[in-house]
């Protein structure tokens, strides 16, 4: 392969990869504070539906 | 098979045929005469503006049907076509940039299709943003449609706009657009086998945006009735 400006195609594949791996961290903790919120409310409404 | 598992194995498909994309990309394909090795960030820039053009249509019609239909399962798909639109376009743009500093000898510059495509990820990003703005989940969904339906004359603006104006941006060079003889025919095929692999990974990140939408709701609902005690 053509060796001149590796460098910046390197950069430019690696900038593409960080993108959409930075994106899909954010979906996996996103779908862990969702999951998390939602067993602590259904946990708060069977505490007051308890002591209702 | 589980919805679970169709995307597990739809992720698992698109990741080899990116891998075996990358590998006909590094050493199979025939160098560019002039620009060396950084003209193989088309293969990613170009199937990466189709793939979030093609979400931000489908957020259209969605919306559209939303507005139809009423029905929330369209706001839920426009929402997460519009996310996964907004990465790929950051991919589109930064990817642009780096090929740019290097066959322009500058990162960035105000012409017509470059400056549109930054206005394209802003207004998507103002919708993803003004969705924030509203508790109430039918005003939101009105709202963001009718959005999101306006927001696509910007990626027309920013499709056509090399036709339009002159600008810095290369013009069309896709046999589709051009009639041919514009680029090699095995590096027009290489962007052509990227675009469904990356489609392939975007319709897995909106899949799973969209279970995040639906979880969502379910909070917000749950929120309502803690409060209604």
């Amino acid at each position: 392969m053509d060796q001149r400006n590796f460098l910046y195609m390197f950069y430019g594949f690696a900038a593409a990869w960080a993108i959409l791996a930075l994106y899909v961290l954010t979906l996996v903790a996103r779908e862990r504070r969702l999951r998390s919120q939602i067993q602590t409310l259904q946990r708060m409404l069977e505490e007051k539906e308890q002591n209702k | 098979m589980t919805r679970e598992r169709v995307l597990y194995l739809m992720g698992g498909i698109s990741a080899i045929w990116l891998v075996r994309n990358l590998y006909v990309m590094l050493l199979a394909l025939p160098d560019e005469v002039e620009q060396g090795a950084i003209y193989r960030i088309l293969f990613f820039h170009v199937p990466s503006w189709f793939t979030c053009f093609t979400g931000f249509f489908l957020a259209a019609v969605a919306s559209g049907l939303y507005l139809k239909t009423k029905n929330s399962l369209w706001d839920t798909l426009a929402v997460a076509s519009v996310e996964v639109g907004v990465a790929f376009t950051l991919v589109g743009l930064a990817t642009g940039s780096i090929w740019a500093r290097i066959i322009w000898g500058i990162w960035w510059t105000w012409d017509a299709r470059l400056t549109w495509a930054l206005i394209t990820c802003l207004v998507y990003m103002g919708y993803l943003m003004l969705r924030g703005a509203f508790d109430d989940p039918t005003s939101r969904a009105k709202n963001a449609a009718v959005l999101c339906i306006f927001a696509f004359t910007s990626v027309v603006i920013t499709f056509k706009a090399i036709d339009w104006w002159r600008t810095q941006h290369p013009g069309a060079v896709l046999s589709i657009r051009t009639g041919g003889g514009r680029i090699d025919p095995a590096m027009e095929q290489m962007i052509y086998q990227n675009w469904p692999a990356l489609m392939l990974l975007a319709a897995v990140l909106v899949a799973i945006r969209m279970r995040q939408e639906t979880m969502q709701r379910e909070l917000e609902a749950l929120r309502r009735r803690t409060h209604a005690f």
